[in-house]
């Protein structure tokens, strides 16, 4: 297409696309992976290609540095970037590890100074950062950040006062100072574009005159999540502003006069035509939850992850909602819950039940095989899962792999580590074996309870487009590790904790390591010599150890992470990390 | 009063259990059959003071570990059972995430309701005891045999002792856990039984998601069951009840205004009924028959103060209930027995 070999073997000119058009052409590709793959086709398309490029996604930050980046992509519109390994969720990574966004920030304030977006997750992002950001870069538009750290409300204050063309403020589950809603007022009057706001996690009441006014002159509004504070007639006061929203979260559900009319709030829903995804309704009961039926029956998200709903309260709504696509729930729902869920929702795609005390060891219900089992009849496109239980089965997996075959996304967890099926006392390999063998679209799978070697076989064996594996307290010897690695060509992420994996396992993978994003072992039987071998074996390659305590040489290496690299060792590393 | 013989719960008392072979548990079980209102906990004249002092180093832990041992005071009158140095065990379990290997693999059950159960005959003399639920696990099944220190069972295994007719028990306690074995998790054998202690970042739920459950005015933090200015969240059980909830006491202020919002909190549940893996009884039991049984002989409202001891709640002025109040459960009358004469005589000796 761009360019023709001609008999004598050299390449002719008139025949080559003008770099413009292959620009324009280019430009048309979103998916980072194809750009990617269309910038090692050839010299003028990778030109081409890092011309009209406007998004880079960096699914680690220390893959590479700022500089390369902005070296390559000389246009950048739109930066993704995550930092931190995701077991820092869990607590599992101390703080100041790092995953700095000023570095970046920094470097892109001269690179890319019309910079827009930003979207974050798991960096540690600092106020200095966010006033850095709001007042270096005068077109910005988008900001993101999910599970960042370091920051306070201070922060969102300098973004709200400076950006003036702000368009989005998605503050998600982030290890915020939350110092007051004064933030909320910064928004000057002049600011009227704003097309997403969300500040559902955020503890502090904002002042409803100013968030009421700002949404009464966004008329772009479109998405819209407050936080728990906004009360219904609250709630119902800024729907009337913005009718318009696809994506509604509420505040809290609930009204202290219980006995207060429903008939109120009844119609607070009902000029929502657009609404697709609902979420929020903190503390719902089924007083006030019949509010939100006129809603429903356009709603594709539902997301009542932070409602204690009961099984007839979920079943009722549920009748409702014949179109949803994707679900999250807690698991007070229980298996009657479920059970709704399965007749009610035939065209279900997404499912995530979280627990709603998960580290309350007294509570044993909540979820168990039976209602996944329910769900699996009656949602057949299921593709992506999160399941937390206190019990499972082989042949209840079995059956759920049957019954939804296209899973592409299965997270299981049994929460008590190292359970097995609790019917028949096996570990839990068939169950994931059955997985693995039944859904060949598999890209993500983590796995729970107890577990010996031969699950990692047949995962190794059957998961040929797995790209991410989390693996807890699973596996009998290094051969399990070893079987994953040789087996899973797609691999890209691997994150083990305690686990009895050592250094065969790790080294078994040498070659692989730098086809893949990263590799977390944590409380493993790894030593400080195998992780020194990986190193000097492979310099394109961060070889880093946690270390709680100091050690002899040969001791074990309690947390490591290893990730491919174009930019070095990292020069920020905190005393605690050691890079061999 | 004696401090509580089984925590199973970890809202305080996060002692060590003391697992001993199970012949001895029987002959001690023997020579407490007969008492009923004792305290045969050992620590003979087992004042408060002791049983605060237990309090206060599990408060500790608990919001390092959540350390639900299982405390089982074995000792004869007069003798304190040893391992009672919850520091040592509870501060190496919490690196135990740290070390390679297996971590701590509670031997756990999968029951559900069964738990409610425990939690009444933990507690306890004059509770007529739940065995017959059959969820009981006698030390004896297998798993105790080790010693390890932090061997907690927070499966009824370790409960036994406390029951009044314990040995009258004991055969079809073995059968019944048998029956009811699928519902136990054995402890898997190439793991040793370990302490079900909270292990750092597991099940991986991210921390905003922790507290879910608590219904929460609109500017408070919700802190689990601290007293403060703040809002003072226990939990409350029930018998036959799938799971616990949790409630505000401060947002009460007389006995019937918390009566009446339990009666709604948990009308949804059958009472005293739950299938053998632990899935929620029909429910069918409407409100009002759920306050008549409650103000009926069925079901009472019962309390743990802060000394571990279950009360009937409706005894002392609702101040002094409130600062006591650990948590509430709604019991059956028959567990009940006894309860109220020790609420008189506590009172008597307070006052």
């Amino acid at each position: 297409m761009v360019d023709r070999v001609d008999s004598a073997g050299e390449w002719t000119q008139s025949s080559r696309f003008p770099d413009e058009v292959l620009e324009r052409v280019l430009a048309l590709i979103d998916s980072h992976k194809d750009r990617s793959s269309v910038s090692l086709v050839c010299k003028d398309w990778y030109n081409a290609e890092r011309w009209s490029r406007r998004h880079v996604f960096i699914g680690n930050c220390y893959s590479v540095s700022p500089e390369i980046v902005a070296a390559r992509f000389p246009r950048i519109r739109s930066v993704t970037l995550k930092g931190k390994p995701r077991f820092s969720d869990f607590n599992l990574v101390p703080e100041d590890w790092g995953a700095d966004v000023q570095p970046w920030l920094s470097a892109f304030s001269t690179a890319y100074p019309f910079l827009e977006e930003l979207r974050l997750k798991r960096m540690a992002v600092s106020d200095e950062s966010l006033e850095f950001l709001a007042t270096k870069f005068h077109g910005f538009k988008a900001l993101s950040l999910l599970s960042c750290d370091g920051f306070s409300t201070d922060g969102l204050k300098a973004i709200a006062t400076h950006c003036k063309k702000l368009t989005e403020l998605d503050i998600q589950e982030n290890g915020i100072d939350d110092l007051g809603g004064h933030w909320l007022s910064c928004f000057p009057e002049s600011l009227t574009s704003l097309e997403i706001l969300n500040f559902a996690s955020l503890n502090s009441e904002v002042s409803f005159d100013a968030l009421e006014k700002l949404v009464a002159r966004c008329k772009s509004l479109r998405v819209l999540k407050v936080n728990r504070n906004i009360s219904l007639d609250q709630l119902q006061k800024l729907l009337s502003h913005c009718p318009q929203l696809t994506e509604l979260g509420t505040g809290t559900f609930m009204q202290e006069l219980i006995s207060g009319p429903v008939a109120e709030f009844k119609n607070m829903f009902s000029n929502c035509r657009n609404l697709i995804t609902l979420s929020g309704l903190w503390d719902a009961t089924p007083f006030y939850l019949p509010v939100i039926y006129p809603a429903c029956a356009s709603l594709t998200f539902l997301n009542l992850s932070y409602a204690t709903l009961r099984s007839d309260e979920l079943a009722n709504l549920l009748s409702h909602c014949k179109t949803l696509r994707r679900l999250w729930l807690l698991d007070t729902v229980g298996d009657k819950g479920l059970e709704a869920v399965g007749s009610c929702c035939p065209l279900l795609e997404e499912l995530r039940v979280f627990p709603a005390d998960p580290f309350d060891q007294e509570i044993l219900l909540g979820v168990t095989e039976s209602g996944f089992v329910s769900v699996s009849r009656g949602c057949p496109k299921l593709r992506y899962v999160l399941y937390f239980c206190r019990q499972m089965t082989n042949a209840a997996v079995a059956t759920i792999a049957r019954n939804c075959p296209d899973f592409t996304h299965f997270r299981l967890c049994i929460m008590n580590p190292g359970q097995p099926d609790y019917l028949t006392k096996e570990p839990m390999d068939e169950a994931f074996g059955a997985i693995v063998k039944t859904c060949t679209k598999l890209q993500r799978l983590a796995i729970s309870g107890l577990l010996t070697d031969r699950t990692f076989e047949y995962i190794g064996k059957y998961a040929k487009n797995l790209e991410t594996l989390s693996v807890a307290f699973a596996g009998s010897s290094d051969l399990g590790m070893e079987y994953v690695l040789q087996g899973c060509q797609k691999l890209r992420k691997l994150e083990i904790r305690d686990c009895p994996f050592g250094n065969a396992a790790l080294l078994s993978g040498l070659t692989k390591y730098e086809s893949m994003r990263s590799l977390w072992m944590s409380a493993c039987n790894v030593t400080m010599n195998a992780c020194r071998v990986l190193a000097k074996e492979r310099p394109r390659l961060n070889v880093e150890v946690m270390r709680d305590e100091e050690g002899g040489d040969d001791s074990q290496a309690h947390k490591v992470y290893v990730y491919r690299t174009v930019a070095g060792p990292r020069r920020d590393a905190p005393p605690f990390v050691l890079t061999l | 009063m004696s401090p509580p013989l089984l925590d199973v719960e970890g809202d305080g008392q996060g002692n060590v259990s003391l697992m001993t072979s199970a012949s001895s548990m029987e002959s001690i079980f023997q020579k407490n059959a007969g008492l009923t209102e004792r305290n045969y906990l050992g620590l003979s004249d087992c004042s408060s003071v002791d049983s605060s002092a237990v309090s206060g180093i599990s408060d500790v832990k608990r919001n390092n570990l959540n350390l639900k041992a299982t405390e089982l005071r074995l000792g004869l009158p007069g003798s304190q059972s040893p391992e009672r140095d919850p520091d040592a065990d509870l501060a190496s379990s919490e690196s135990l995430d740290e070390k390679p290997l297996f971590p701590l693999l509670p031997s756990k059950d999968g029951i559900c309701s069964g738990s409610q159960k425990i939690f009444v005959s933990g507690n306890k003399r004059g509770f007529s005891d739940t065995i017959d639920e059959g969820k009981w696990m006698f030390g004896s099944s297998g798993t105790d045999s080790d010693t390890s220190n932090v061997n907690v069972k927070i499966s009824p295994g370790a409960q036994p002792a406390m029951i009044k007719d314990a040995t009258s028990k004991v055969a079809p306690q073995e059968k019944t856990h048998a029956t009811f074995g699928t519902n136990l998790n054995k402890v898997n054998a190439s793991n040793p039984p370990a302490a079900k202690a909270q292990v750092v970042g597991w099940p991986p739920v991210r921390s905003f998601r922790k507290n879910i459950l608590a219904t929460n005015s609109k500017t408070n933090d919700e802190v689990d069951g601290k007293p403060g200015p703040g809002a003072l969240f226990v939990k409350v059980s029930m018998d036959g009840a799938p799971y616990l909830r949790k409630v505000d006491l401060r947002s009460y202020t007389t006995y019937q205004q918390l009566s009446s919002a339990l009666e709604k909190m948990f009308s949804c549940f059958t009472l005293g009924q739950c299938g053998s893996q632990g899935a929620p009884g029909r429910e069918s039991l409407s409100e009002s028959k759920l306050r008549d049984l409650l103000h009926g002989s069925e079901y009472v409202l019962t309390y743990e103060d802060k000394d571990g001891d279950w009360m009937l709640v409706g005894d002392v002025p609702w101040d002094m209930f409130i600062g006591s109040c650990k948590r509430l459960k709604i019991m059956k009358g028959s567990d009940a027995i006894g309860l109220a004469p020790r609420a008189m005589e506590k009172s008597k000796n307070r006052n």
